[in-house]
């Protein structure tokens, strides 16, 4: 299975905070990883330096081989990066298709045939498609987000926390939704819901003060109720 | 009731002239999140560099050009040598662009001379109508279809082409127009370069209304454009054509009513909009990552 993205002893720093002090982990293709870990463990900076929003002191990120570490956040976008941010990062003032629109960088007919396809994955959407983004309600926010990643043939998704504050019942659309789109691209996920994340993930990667501690395939860590303990809290 | 048309004119003229000088302001600080107290000084280079050219070539169009052009060169210039090093610094902002401000008035003192400079109207927009016992200033009307002709190709613009609604969401959330693929900072150049052409746009219309241009007329205008962005709200192009609409007239009424609280009555709007809606009466809505 081809690797889509390697973090090498990946180091953040945010002001005079040293958030990441050495993340490791690789996300293949048509699989979706998992990060888990406490709060405050470093899941969403890991995300954010991925995108370059927190760009890496030390250390390096390959996407397809090529080094991402120093690029700008549009071009690692461009290259095929899809984020969700955890607060959706949905422009308010805008209207659900104007949200779609400005997240297209092309409007050819692939495109529009994903457009049709998450529209059909997210009725909500459709229904809701002159709507404010801010007049959404949480879970419609979640789905719109998720939506916009999607319409750029993105080959790799980071996804941050989509579960956060939602009802349990949109929570399982959400999950849903997720499993059908790693059928057409590939994901990296941060959730605090090991319920949602062991039902979705293929692979997770453990974080700890910054660190990685742990990875490996998702089913193993099922059954092992120490690691589970120790680093999430759980069991 | 012909005194009433006048002063609503009289107003309307005024509000488009500062809508003008706000609305590039009000782009730069919405979406650049960058306090220009050089705008000022763009507007008066513009208002100089529009009258020469126009005294040059003796045609008012090929002034306007030239103004538009002088302002979106030095926002080009600015944005690339002043701002950029100081994006996310509010002190260091106000106070480089300050600086800046006295430079570009200074310069006008050099290039131009020190006195100020009397602008004629263009003959064709010289006079005024009569209509029954109201009479309409014909520049000042042309002020206010101007406005409104920039007001509505902006709006255009922002609501249904593509670069407008990228603006639109550059302005309210940076982070996550980047993540989408768009090199920020490019638009950052180009709607600094649109501000500053707009500011100077304005300095150029404002000189054969006030049929006089000086060096510091800029900081005077700058600070109504100031008044106009915070009532309206940053970033909200509306909202100041509205706010800038409101300084006019609110002007334009009390210098004739109340002429001892005219220069007082921007300062009360502003006070009563801070207090009781801090973010402006139109301000766009912005969803931070926590």
């Amino acid at each position: 299975m081809t690797t889509l993205l390697t973090l090498n002893e990946v180091h953040t720093h945010i002001g005079q905070y040293h958030i990441l002090q050495g993340v490791n982990f690789e996300a293949k293709e048509g699989q979706v990883t998992v990060l888990l870990g406490r709060n405050g463990a470093g899941k969403t900076t890991t995300l954010k330096t991925i995108m370059g929003l927190t760009p890496a002191t030390k250390g390096d990120i390959a996407f397809r081989s090529q080094s991402i570490k120093k690029s700008p956040t549009y071009k690692v976008a461009k290259l095929g990066i899809g984020y969700v941010p955890e607060n959706q990062g949905i422009f308010a003032d805008l209207t659900v298709e104007e949200n779609m629109k400005v997240a297209m960088r092309k409007e050819d007919t692939a495109t529009l045939e994903r457009q049709q396809y998450v529209l059909e994955l997210f009725p909500d959407l459709k229904k809701f498609w002159k709507k404010a983004g801010g007049h959404l309600s949480g879970g419609q926010k979640q789905m719109l987000s998720m939506a916009r990643a999607f319409i750029n043939d993105s080959q790799l998704i980071l996804i941050d926390e989509p579960s956060k504050g939602l009802a349990p019942i949109v929570v399982e659309k959400v999950m849903e939704a997720i499993v059908e789109m790693k059928k057409k691209t590939s994901i990296v996920l941060v959730e605090q819901n090991f319920i949602m994340a062991s039902r979705i993930g293929d692979t997770y990667t453990l974080i700890d003060d910054g660190r990685t501690v742990n990875s490996g395939n998702m089913q193993d860590l099922i059954y092992d109720e120490e690691l589970k303990c120790k680093y999430l809290g759980i069991g | 009731m012909e005194l009433l048309v006048n002063l609503i004119i009289n107003g309307l003229a005024t509000g488009m002239l500062i809508f003008l000088l706000a609305a590039g302001l009000t782009l730069i600080f919405g979406l650049m999140d960058v306090l220009n107290f050089a705008h000022g000084g763009l507007f008066v280079w513009g208002a100089y560099a529009g009258i020469f050219t126009y005294m040059l070539t003796e045609s008012f169009i090929v002034g306007i050009i030239g103004a538009i052009v002088t302002g979106a060169l030095l926002g080009l210039l600015t944005e690339k040598f002043i701002i950029t090093p100081v994006y996310g610094n509010h002190i260091q902002q106000i106070l480089i662009t300050l600086g800046l401000m006295l430079v570009l008035q200074e310069l006008i003192k050099v290039v131009f001379g020190p006195n100020g400079v009397a602008v004629k109207t263009p003959s064709y927009l010289a006079g005024s109508w009569e209509i029954g016992d109201v009479i309409i200033i014909k520049y000042r009307l042309f002020i206010i279809v101007i406005g409104f002709v920039i007001f509505g190709i902006f709006q255009y613009m922002l609501k249904r082409t593509k670069i407008g609604l990228i603006v639109r969401a550059g302005v309210q959330d940076k982070e996550m127009a980047q993540a989408l693929g768009i090199h920020i900072k490019r638009v950052f150049l180009y709607v600094f370069m649109v501000g500053a052409a707009l500011a100077a746009l304005s300095g150029m219309l404002m000189a054969p209304y006030s049929g006089v241009i000086y060096a510091e007329m800029g900081m005077e205008y700058a600070i109504l454009g100031f008044i106009v962005v915070v009532i309206g709200g940053m970033g909200s192009f509306s909202g100041s054509l509205l706010a800038a609409i409101l300084v006019g007239l609110a002007g334009s009424f009390m210098a004739y009513y109340v002429p001892v609280l005219s220069l007082a009555v921007n300062m009360i709007l502003m006070a009563i909009v801070l207090i009781f809606r801090p973010q402006g009466l139109f301000a766009m809505r912005k969803e931070r990552t926590s």
